[in-house]
């Protein structure tokens, strides 16, 4: 039995457990128990199990592309839509959900197509996008919430998702994987030889725009968990984890969804036990996977680099 | 012989500069067609065009008889998203895609034919390879193996034996052969002259224009030749947009 240490002292009896008498926790206690008492953490920890199966595989997916950051300018893309909704409607999750997704939409197309009609590259388009959203959304946000809405929508409280939330957040998963397969096929090919789609039928752009609008329908539903300045760290931090464990995008993908479900269960656990803010304490448990696997993973630095160079069987 | 592709004053270009002015023409049903001429005379583009990878910025491109999803094309490796993590496997099954689209399973019959197509180029052995892991020669070979996949009645070739090996060049040339006699057309384009000469019975001498078209020994007459390289040379960015003072075309 592990003896894991009681809560810091700093916690002057302010957590959720007696550490007053500095009893040494068991594993059970430490892991476990926090999702077995609270209903709020089951919540949460489920909330992360479908940002896990809904972005971890769209984030391989944007890695593979080079799209990265566009995954992070979508992200704060959906801003002004949310903070339009909250303004219509106060904190109406339908409302807010559709709203962001709108705008992200809205914002994919007008990059594309602004880097199909003029000189710019896409990521130029979503770059200047992603700040005038950014801008826009906390303008729009000032107009009428307080800082309590405001630090809302940035950061995201995990721990207050309701079954509401849960529930729209468990059907964006189950909507994500089922578009993705479908997707599936062309996207892979796109990747990999961008006029092949585009000399059969012109309909290349068509694929990048369904794709985009499910990275956007992703980062919505990340984004009533995470808030928008954090809702794309479950999607691009454990996809790019996962290049340093797989070869092949299947395995990429799988990787992904086990590292943000980790990332979710570590994060939700210390920010528990050590009085974190939630969602930085899942994207930053994240991080630290992708430190992690980026040194030790069977791609990572350490095995490429320094290790021994298989020997050539003779003979 | 009966055109299978029609070009009537085809003008390509990028960002609305030409880099094929005027060009009238067509490729016969059946034919084996060589593309030559200096760099930056327009030959990939060109294919692009017929491929519909670019749009005409002026004159049309006509396919009598066949789709644009019959056209099988070879590009050049460098418009290949090399570090893509796929297997030989998978990016030869793309090949079925016409066939495929998003939703149809691959069958058995499409294993089998990805499979006799990658033991016809020599790469069985290297089904559950990463394409990046493999040399130059072997991912043009296994490109012509999605080529045999697609099994389409025209086929457009960017450069196929660029970088690649004498070994190699005779297994490719060997296959661009084999679909010229099963009656498919195929248009490659191609730097060695005497490659041309030896294999390419028709040939489309280009430089932003056609010099010349028709049988390869007439078109690659020394003097067409040395014109070409000389328009070429002579051509700058600031040319007119459209060069009308271009000589008229030789239609085959």
């Amino acid at each position: 039995m592990i003896t894991p240490p009681c809560v810091p002292m700093s916690c002057r009896g302010t957590c959720h457990h007696d550490c007053s008498a500095g009893v040494a926790m068991t594993t059970y206690e430490f892991l476990v128990e926090p999702f077995v008492q609270f209903a709020f953490m089951r919540r949460a920890l489920v909330a992360c199990l479908a940002l896990a199966l809904g972005c971890g595989p769209v984030g391989v997916l944007l890695m593979l592309r080079r799209m990265s950051l566009m995954g992070d300018a979508l992200s704060h893309a959906i801003l002004p839509g949310v903070a339009v909704a909250f303004l219509l409607a106060g904190f109406s999750l339908p409302a807010m959900t559709l709203g962001g997704f709108l705008a992200g939409l809205t914002v994919a197309v007008l990059a594309g197509t602004l880097s199909r009609l003029t000189l710019l590259k896409e990521d130029a388009s979503f770059a200047s996008f992603q700040l005038i959203s950014l801008a826009a959304g906390v303008s729009i946000l000032s107009t009428r919430g307080g800082n309590v809405d405001l630090l809302h929508v940035l950061f995201g409280s995990v721990l207050a998702v309701d079954d509401r939330a849960l529930l729209l957040a468990a059907s964006i998963a189950s909507l994500s994987l089922v578009v993705l397969a479908i997707l599936y096929r062309p996207l892979i090919i796109d990747s990999f030889d961008p006029g092949y789609l585009r000399g059969l039928n012109g309909r290349s752009g068509l694929w990048q725009i369904l794709f985009l609008a499910l990275v956007a329908m992703d980062l919505v539903a990340s984004f009533h968990s995470l808030g928008a300045m954090m809702a794309v760290g479950m999607m691009m931090l454990p996809a790019i984890a996962a290049r340093f464990w797989a070869r092949d995008v299947w395995h990429m993908m799988g990787m992904a969804v086990l590292i943000a479900l980790l990332s979710g269960f570590v994060g939700l656990v210390a920010s528990f036990h050590y009085h974190l803010p939630s969602g930085p304490a899942i994207i930053l448990t994240a991080g630290l996977l992708h430190l992690l696997s980026l040194a030790f993973g069977p791609l990572g630095v350490v095995r490429t680099r320094f290790g021994r160079v298989r020997q050539h069987r003779r003979g | 012989m009966k055109p299978i592709i029609r070009l009537e004053n085809l003008t390509l270009g990028y960002e609305r500069h030409p880099a094929i002015h005027h060009l009238s023409g067509q490729f016969a049903r059946g034919s084996l067609t060589a593309v030559v001429g200096p760099n930056g005379a327009g030959k990939s583009t060109l294919l692009k065009g017929i491929k519909g990878l670019l749009r005409p910025l002026a004159g049309s491109i006509h396919l009598e008889g066949v789709t644009r999803g019959d056209l099988s094309f070879l590009p050049q490796q460098t418009e290949l998203e090399q570090d893509f993590p796929i297997s030989v496997w998978d990016a030869v099954l793309i090949g079925h895609w016409r066939r495929t689209h998003t939703g149809r399973a691959m069958g058995d019959t499409h294993r089998q034919q990805a499979k006799a197509a990658l033991d016809a180029v020599g790469l069985g052995g290297f089904i559950h390879r990463i394409v990046s892991t493999l040399s130059g020669g072997q991912r043009q070979r296994m490109l012509f193996a999605r080529i045999l996949v697609e099994d389409a009645p025209v086929i457009l070739l960017d450069e196929p034996f660029t970088a690649v090996d004498d070994r190699t060049v005779a297994v490719l040339l060997a296959m661009v052969q084999a679909w010229h006699s099963q009656g498919r057309t195929v248009i490659a384009v191609l730097h060695d002259l005497e490659q041309v000469r030896r294999h390419f019975p028709a040939t489309l001498l280009l430089a932003r224009h056609a010099l010349a078209w028709g049988a390869t020994a007439s078109v690659l007459a020394p003097a067409n030749w040395q014109q070409a390289r000389a328009m070429s040379e002579a051509w700058d960015d600031h040319a007119p947009l459209c060069a009308d003072v271009l000589p008229g075309n030789v239609p085959p």
